[in-house]
């Protein structure tokens, strides 16, 4: 398993330039064109990051984070959720920036190869910004009566990180 | 608005902890470094992230999307059976999956509107099935390689940034189809309200 994702991401960067080339496509003006893209994303991404993460690391070092992580702990542990993921939970629909500045803490406290840092990892790539999905959607169509379409979200949400946790526990079972 | 109240509230709860800690002191320093650690973060995460958006962006000049597009319509067209013969909304879903899929938020927000428009025009102001079912599509994340994250674990110092990506792929799968089979049964038990 790990040899196969190890091989994937050259193996990815290859089938599409040979992609690329079959379809006549200025591979490498095209690749250069979506990297500065990338800075534009990037460019959008700090701004809100810089007073999450200030947040943040203030949460972390008031200890709240940990007796969060504490006060909570029997009840995720008993579903199999690191309690230290807590905060992540909380803000993963409502805020997709700061879930990734959460995540991105985690990750650095913890070590992205730890149980923490790669359930934190899972969780962010397996579910999105539910409240903010749900209203530009309703909000862009004019709908006010959404009927049960946010409690279904929320429940997919949930299922995504109960999955999350045991799909990091089931592939990395040593960590 | 909200993320006025929420960061608001997270500076307030670290000083009443800190106070009450009495690891003031330490949420003072910490409130000098955070903004860093944020450009920290974004800098080591810029590399990967361009580059992944640099390779979507070859994939999408070669057709990727039109043809996921054309893969995916019929089984699509099982999920929102209200609107099987209707070309255009069903063109509109299959791209915003297939945006979705390969992550293209920039694509997939704008043509999921779209099929959410022309699915809101039977039912003016009310969520029918369909619409519900879009929507919560669209709060699953389905996003086959997930590169921001990948970009932020090798920020952190990780070798194998996508050696996460089987556990993303099956929490993902676990996560929508309880979102579509949840649909499926709220469609029926909410009938006639």
């Amino acid at each position: 398993m790990s040899a196969l994702t190890a091989l994937l991401l050259p193996v990815i960067l290859l089938v599409t330039a040979v992609a690329g080339i079959w379809k006549r496509v200025d591979v490498y003006q095209t690749l250069a064109d979506g990297a500065g893209e990338g800075l534009h994303i990037l460019l959008r991404i700090l701004p809100p990051l810089i007073g999450l993460m200030t947040a943040i690391s203030m949460l972390r070092a008031s200890g709240f984070l940990d007796w969060a992580a504490q006060a909570l702990g029997p009840a995720l542990s008993a579903v199999g959720i690191p309690p230290e993921t807590v905060g992540l939970l909380l803000v993963r629909p409502m805020s997709g920036n700061g879930a990734l500045g959460l995540g991105a803490e985690l990750m650095e406290n913890y070590g992205p190869d730890s149980l923490i840092g790669r359930t934190a990892a899972v969780m962010l790539g397996s579910t999105e910004t539910t409240f903010y999905t749900v209203s530009v959607y309703f909000g862009a169509v004019g709908v006010r009566r959404t009927r049960y379409a946010l409690p279904v979200a929320l429940c997919a949400d949930l299922a995504g990180f109960l999955a999350a946790a045991w799909a990091v526990r089931l592939f990395f079972p040593d960590s | 608005m909200a993320m006025t109240w929420l960061w608001t509230g997270m500076i307030a709860l670290s000083l009443v902890f800190g106070w009450q800690n009495g690891t003031l002191e330490a949420v003072s320093a910490a409130a000098g470094t955070g903004a860093q650690s944020a450009v920290e973060l974004c800098i080591s995460m810029a590399g990967p992230l361009c580059l992944w958006n640099g390779v979507m962006e070859v994939l999408k000049a070669c057709g990727g999307l039109e043809g996921l597009s054309r893969l995916l319509r019929p089984v699509l067209s099982r999920l929102y059976p209200a609107f099987r013969s209707d070309g255009a909304v069903m063109e509109a879903i299959s791209a915003n999956v297939s945006a979705n899929l390969l992550g293209l938020g920039n694509a997939a927000t704008p043509s999921g509107i779209r099929a959410a428009r022309g699915m809101a025009e039977r039912t003016p102001g009310v969520a029918s099935d369909s619409l519900c079912m879009l929507v919560v599509c669209n709060t699953a994340s389905i996003q086959l390689i997930p590169t921001t994250v990948a970009a932020v674990r090798s920020g952190a110092g990780c070798a194998t940034p996508f050696d996460i990506l089987p556990a993303v792929w099956l929490a993902s799968a676990c996560s929508v189809t309880v979102g579509i089979l949840a649909a499926r049964l709220f469609a029926r038990l909410w009938r006639g309200r």
